[in-house]
């Protein structure tokens, strides 16, 4: 009994199973489901792993910053976070995860929002949110789980019917969605880039230079960026306390070695997760397909990219620029510093770039894009707090979506305790009814 | 036979573009193993076709003999039949 117990509460098992149960409604063949099983409960091992790497020199950071700028500080980094969340939340995300992936097919076969997630390591992330979010308002086991799996497959509908409106006029039909946790930033960027840029010509007759494709690499991307951080870090923290820390070493190459082991952790993770999704997901679609006959995709961000790649830029630059005011804005109003990251920033920025220059042309991308920049630096900072321990870890998670949900449940727990939380779920199921109900003609999910 | 599905993160167009070499590849009774993966990590595989998305088609440094097929849209079916036909007589 004890093994059983024992069995079924190991993270990396619950996603194994996870892909075996999914493997087997679609009758796959025996090696088929062993080998989809096994890999998956390793890629969770190894995700798992990567958060070994990447804990001390995030640690590293942190002391570097307090010492040098005496201010908490953060960077933004979905995989690292996750990854560090996994050694106290693993069971609960798993299965969050798990039944989340269920949540989503049910919602969408009962209700009028066809969404099936398809972006597996944003759901990962989401389910580790929740998993952290509900455990801090008090919620533990069982109702942890079903709670935290209604409103994972919420989130999987809800977001992107919000994105949908701006989608649709960048792809110009509404068979595709995007499935990004970064939609609530996406919906009010480009919102506001329509109001602004009324009249403004597309940002695909503009003409920009090639230099900044090496950021397509994310590996060389983190590493060059996390060096140019860990680098002025140590030159404000100082060449004393910096060379306490290394133990001797000179303080500079330290910074330097300190982060690209973080990108090389980084690069771990991604492995590990990676592998991970690799069975699940497809499992996932191919349920999802049968029982939800007119299912909307929802993609991954990088599916807008080729409708407008120079607003890819655009907006991305954009972001840098928004991110990098609110980051020197933030300790001047006592918040903890968030230093922009570089992943979320980019595929964030690339993205409302594109949505935003779909219904306001040039002056949208720029506007929306800077916005967005701001949006998610700024989100995180009001985060932190509702994330207990896991708000401590000089990390956090990037985009606009995980900040909108863990601060609405964090401040609902905070204020009416667990009460809040079942209010919230009270006025997700009274939307999806709401949105559902047969009306005369067919039905635009507002915005 | 080892076919590789290439984005910038390895993580969310190349999972989809390696669903839609999947399911064409079933549809034609082909058998292969497709894995997705990022950018950095492809240079150091020995694969026998790449199929990556446009946008990332400039940074691949081609690999000695290898094949690299681009696609514009990931979850497009004809799309990825036809630029894998010629290769693999589907």
């Amino acid at each position: 009994m004890d093994f059983i117990l024992d069995f079924l509460s190991e993270p990396s098992i619950i996603a194994g199973l996870t892909a075996l149960i999914g493997l087997l409604a679609l009758r796959k063949s025996f090696s088929n489901i062993l080998k989809g099983t096994l890999k998956t409960t390793i890629g969770f091992m190894i995700l798992g792993a990567g958060a070994g790497v990447i804990v001390d020199s995030l640690g590293i950071m942190g002391n570097m910053l307090e010492q040098g700028f005496n201010v908490t500080g953060v960077i933004p980094n979905n995989e690292a976070i996750v990854a560090v969340a996994q050694s106290t939340l693993g069971r609960e995300t798993a299965m969050i995860m798990a039944f989340g992936l269920v949540a989503n097919i049910a919602i969408a076969r009962v209700t009028k929002l066809k969404y099936i997630f398809l972006t597996g390591h944003h759901t990962f992330f989401m389910a580790c949110l929740l998993a952290a979010v509900l455990g801090v308002a008090g919620f533990t086991g069982a109702p942890l789980v079903i709670i935290g799996s209604f409103l994972l497959g919420s989130t999987m509908v809800l977001f992107p019917a919000m994105a949908q409106p701006f989608m649709r006029k960048v792809t110009g039909n509404d068979d595709i969605a995007l499935g990004h946790f970064n939609s609530a930033s996406y919906a009010v960027s480009s919102w506001i880039g329509e109001k602004v840029g009324k009249g403004s010509r597309s940002t695909e007759e503009m003409k920009l230079p090639d230099g900044l494709s090496f950021l397509r690499d994310n590996t060389i991307s983190t590493a060059v960026t996390m060096s140019i951080i860990y680098i002025v870090l140590a030159l404000v923290s100082g060449r004393e306390y910096v060379t306490e820390l290394s133990g001797g070493q000179h303080f500079l190459l330290f910074a330097i070695m300190q982060a690209l082991m973080f990108t090389a952790g980084f690069t771990i993770v991604l492995a590990g997760v990676r592998m991970m999704l690799a069975e699940i997901i497809p499992a996932f679609k191919g349920i999802a397909q049968k029982i939800v006959p007119d299912a909307k995709p929802a993609l991954d961000c990088p599916i807008t990219f080729p409708y407008a790649p120079t607003a890819v830029i655009v907006g991305f630059l954009g972001s840098v620029v928004g991110g990098f005011i609110v980051f020197l804005i933030l300790p001047l109003v006592g918040l903890p510093v968030i230093i922009p990251g570089m992943i979320p920033i980019f595929f964030t920025g690339a993205a409302t770039g594109v949505l935003a220059n779909a219904v306001g042309g040039r002056r949208g991308a720029i506007v929306g894009s800077v916005l967005n920049g701001a949006i998610i630096t700024f989100l995180p900072a009001f985060l932190l707090p509702m994330l207990g321990d896991l708000g401590f870890q000089n990390t956090t998670f990037g985009d606009s979506d995980f900040g909108v949900i863990g601060i609405l449940v964090g401040k609902l727990g905070d204020l009416m305790g667990s009460v809040g939380i079942y209010l919230l779920v009270a006025a997700v199921v009274a939307i999806f009814v709401a949105v559902s109900l047969p009306k005369g003609k067919k039905t635009d999910v507002a915005a | 036979m080892k076919i590789l599905a290439i984005c910038g993160m390895g993580l969310g167009s190349s999972l989809m573009l390696k669903m839609t070499i999947d399911e064409v590849l079933a549809e034609a009774g082909i058998e292969a193993d497709v894995e997705a993966c990022d950018l950095g990590s492809a240079q150091s595989q020995k694969v026998d076709y790449i199929v990556a998305t446009e946008e990332i088609g400039e940074h691949l440094q081609s690999i000695e003999g290898t094949p690299v097929i681009l696609v514009a849209n990931v979850i497009d079916r004809g799309e990825v039949h036809k630029k894998l036909a010629p290769h693999l007589n589907l």
